[in-house]
C-alpha cells in the first residue's frame, strides 16, 4: 500500500499529528483545565497545615524582620527614610518573583506522572504555578497597601504609581514565567536545573535595591570603582530591579511623602527617582518578553522527549 | 466492507523509536567511564518502522510479547510521545485509557477530581457538567463522592477514575492494559461500555495480554515483536502466533 492510498476517502487536512504543541496559545485554549489547576495549586497549598494560608504571611514577615533589624537597625540603612515600608514594598515583589520562578521550575518533575501519561499542553503547568504564586501575592500586597494607607498614602498616591505598580506586576510575572519554562525544560534532563534555580534566587534579593537605595549603586560604580555608567544603566533594565523601583514609586515614595515634608524632619531626603524611570520601564519589558519568548522556544524544543527522559 | 467503512482513523507511516539509555549521568561518572573507556550511553530500538492503517468503526488488538513495543506505539498515537522518524496521524478526538488515575489529586474530593481529570483528558466545562451524573453513577461511589479521594479504597479509586475515562468524548480509545479494574459485576459493565463504543462505530486500540476480553472486543490482531510487525489479520490467527511463540 502506498501513502497515497491513505488519502484516498479523506483528505490529508483532516489528521492531526498527536502530540503537536501550539506554545502558550494552547494555553488559552485549555483555559479551564488551567483554571482548575490554579484552583488546586491553591487550594491544595495549606492543606494539613495549622496555621493555613498565615504561612503566606509568616515567611515574608519573618524576612522583613531580619532585614530590618540587621540592615536597618545594626547597619544603619535606615537613613533611607520610612526603611520599613521601602524594605516591605521590595520584598514582596521579590516573593512574586522567588515563588513564581521556583515553582514554575519544578512544575514539569512535579507532575511527572501526567506528563509520562497523558499528552496535554506542559506549559500549562508552568503557567498555572506563576498563577498560584501571584494569588499567594496578593494577601501581602494588601498587607503593604494597609500599611501604606495608615501613612497617608492616599493623599499623594498618583494614577501613574498605580499603573506603575500592575505593569511591575506584570514584568515580575512574565519574567518568572519565561525564566520558569527554561529552567523547567531544562530541568526534566538535568536536575541541575534546580540548583541553579535557588542560587540565582539567593542572588536575586541582594542584585535589586529592596534591602539598599539604588542611588548607593550609582555612587559605588561612578564615584568610588570609577567604573562607567553604562553599568548602572544595565543594572536598572533587570526585569526585578524595575519592578523593585516601579513598587517603591508605587507604594513607598506616596506613604512617605508626609514624613519627610512633616515639619521638624531631620534626615534625608526621599531617594531621587531613577531617570528615565518609563524608559527603563519600556526596555525591561522588552528583556522579560523576550526571556518568555526565548524559554517558550526551549520549551517547545525539549518537550518533545519529556515523557521518556522523566 | 463499504466503501465508508474504510475511512482510516489512525495512520502509522514508518514510524521508528529509538531509546537512549544513558549510562552516565554526573560529571563524575563520565569521566570515570570515559578512563575505562565505557560507553556512556546505549540506544535501544523500540520500533523498527511500523506501518500500520486503523480504519474508522474497527476494533483491533495489538498483541506481542512484554518490551516488544506494543505500548510505546500507544504512547506515540496519544501523542504523548514523539517518532524520530515516519508519521503518525489521527482523525477526531483521540483519548487513551493508558493510565487511569494519573491526574488525581489525593487531597481533592471525588467530585473535584471528576471535574479536574475530565479536564486533563481534554473535555470542556459544559461537557462535563453534562455527564457529570453519568459518570458518577457508573462508578456506583456516589454516597463517598464528596469525600477526599486519599479515603477511598484502591477499587474505589480506580472505578472513579475508570468511570471518568471511559465517558470522555471521543472518536479513538486506545487501551493499555487496564481490562482488570474492579470486581467482576464491575468488569462486565466496563465490556457492556465497550461494546456500546464499537457499537456506535468508534475506533478502538486495545493492548493487552488478556486474550479472553481481547476475543470480546476485537475483530482484527495485530502482532508486533521485537519493533517489528510480524502479523496484521484476522484475530484467531494473531492469538494462535502469540501463543505458539
Amino acid at each position: 500500500m502506498t501513502t497515497h492510498d491513505h488519502f484516498a476517502s479523506v483528505p490529508r487536512t483532516d489528521f492531526d499529528i498527536p502530540g503537536r504543541s501550539h506554545g502558550l496559545i494552547d494555553v488559552v485554549r485549555w483555559r479551564y483545565l488551567l483554571r482548575l489547576l490554579v484552583r488546586t495549586g491553591v487550594t491544595t497549598r495549606y492543606r494539613n497545615s495549622v496555621l493555613g494560608w498565615l504561612w503566606s504571611y509568616v515567611r515574608p514577615a519573618a524576612q522583613f524582620f531580619v532585614f530590618w533589624v540587621v540592615l536597618g537597625i545594626f547597619m544603619d540603612l535606615d537613613r533611607v527614610p520610612n526603611y520599613a515600608v521601602y524594605l516591605f514594598s521590595g520584598i514582596v515583589i521579590i516573593n512574586l518573583f522567588s515563588e513564581g520562578f521556583k515553582n514554575a521550575t519544578t512544575s514539569i518533575v512535579g507532575n511527572a506522572p501526567l506528563v509520562r501519561k497523558v499528552f496535554l499542553p506542559r506549559q500549562l503547568f508552568a503557567v498555572s504555578a506563576v498563577l498560584v504564586s501571584f494569588v499567594h501575592f496578593l494577601p501581602q500586597l494588601a498587607l503593604l497597601l494597609l500599611v501604606c494607607l495608615l501613612m497617608g498614602w492616599a493623599g499623594s498616591v498618583t494614577l501613574l504609581g498605580v499603573l506603575g505598580a500592575v505593569v511591575g506586576i506584570l514584568i515580575v510575572m512574565v519574567f518568572s514565567l519565561g525564566l520558569g519554562l527554561f529552567f523547567g525544560a531544562v530541568n526534566v534532563r538535568f536536575r541541575d536545573a534546580e540548583n541553579i534555580v535557588e542560587l540565582m534566587l539567593l542572588l536575586a534579593t541582594w542584585a535589586s535595591p529592596v534591602l539598599y537605595a539604588w542611588t548607593m549603586v550609582q555612587d559605588a560604580v561612578v564615584d568610588k570603582l570609577g567604573w562607567p555608567g553604562w553599568i548602572v544603566d544595565l543594572y536598572m533594565l533587570n526585569p526585578i530591579t524595575q519592578g523593585v523601583e516601579l513598587f517603591h514609586y508605587a507604594f513607598w515614595r506616596p506613604a512617605s511623602q508626609a514624613i519627610v515634608d512633616s515639619a521638624g524632619y531631620v534626615g534625608e531626603a526621599l531617594t531621587p527617582v531613577p531617570p528615565m524611570l518609563a524608559m527603563n520601564t519600556l526596555w525591561s519589558a522588552v528583556v522579560a518578553v523576550g526571556t518568555l519568548l526565548i524559554g517558550q522556544l526551549v520549551f517547545r524544543r525539549l518537550e518533545g522527549k519529556f515523557a521518556q527522559d522523566l | 466492507m463499504t466503501q465508508t467503512a474504510k475511512r482510516p482513523s489512525i495512520i502509522i507511516d514508518g514510524v521508528r523509536k529509538t531509546f537512549t539509555l544513558n549510562h552516565a549521568f554526573s560529571l563524575k561518572d563520565t569521566v570515570v567511564s570515559w578512563i575505562r573507556r565505557r560507553k556512556l550511553s546505549s540506544t535501544f530500538e523500540a520500533l523498527k518502522g511500523i506501518d500500520l492503517v486503523i480504519n474508522e468503526g474497527e476494533s483491533v488488538a495489538i498483541l506481542g510479547m512484554n518490551g516488544s513495543g506494543k505500548s510505546t506505539l500507544l504512547k506515540l498515537v496519544s501523542g504523548v510521545m514523539e517518532p524520530d522518524a515516519g508519521e503518525v496521524l489521527t482523525r477526531g478526538r483521540v483519548a487513551g485509557l493508558i493510565e487511569v488515575g494519573a491526574g488525581f489529586h489525593p487531597e481533592l474530593s471525588g467530585r473535584e477530581n471528576v471535574f479536574l481529570n475530565a479536564a486533563i483528558l481534554g473535555m470542556k466545562k459544559h461537557e462535563i457538567e453534562e455527564r457529570y451524573d453519568e459518570i458518577v453513577a457508573f462508578s456506583e461511589i456516589e454516597e463517598f463522592i464528596d469525600q477526599e479521594v486519599k479515603h477511598y479504597s484502591s477499587g474505589m479509586f480506580l472505578r472513579l477514575a475508570f468511570a471518568v475515562a471511559i465517558h470522555v468524548h471521543l472518536d479513538v480509545l486506545l487501551m493499555d492494559e487496564i481490562l482488570s479494574v474492579g470486581d467482576v459485576p464491575f468488569r462486565e459493565k466496563c465490556r457492556e461500555k465497550f461494546e456500546e463504543l464499537i457499537a456506535d462505530g468508534k475506533t478502538l486500540v486495545v493492548v493487552s495480554h488478556d486474550m479472553e476480553m481481547v476475543r470480546q472486543l476485537c475483530t482484527r490482531g495485530v502482532v508486533i515483536s521485537k519493533g517489528e510487525v510480524v502479523y496484521d489479520g484476522e484475530l484467531e490467527g494473531a492469538i494462535a502466533l502469540v501463543d505458539a511463540a
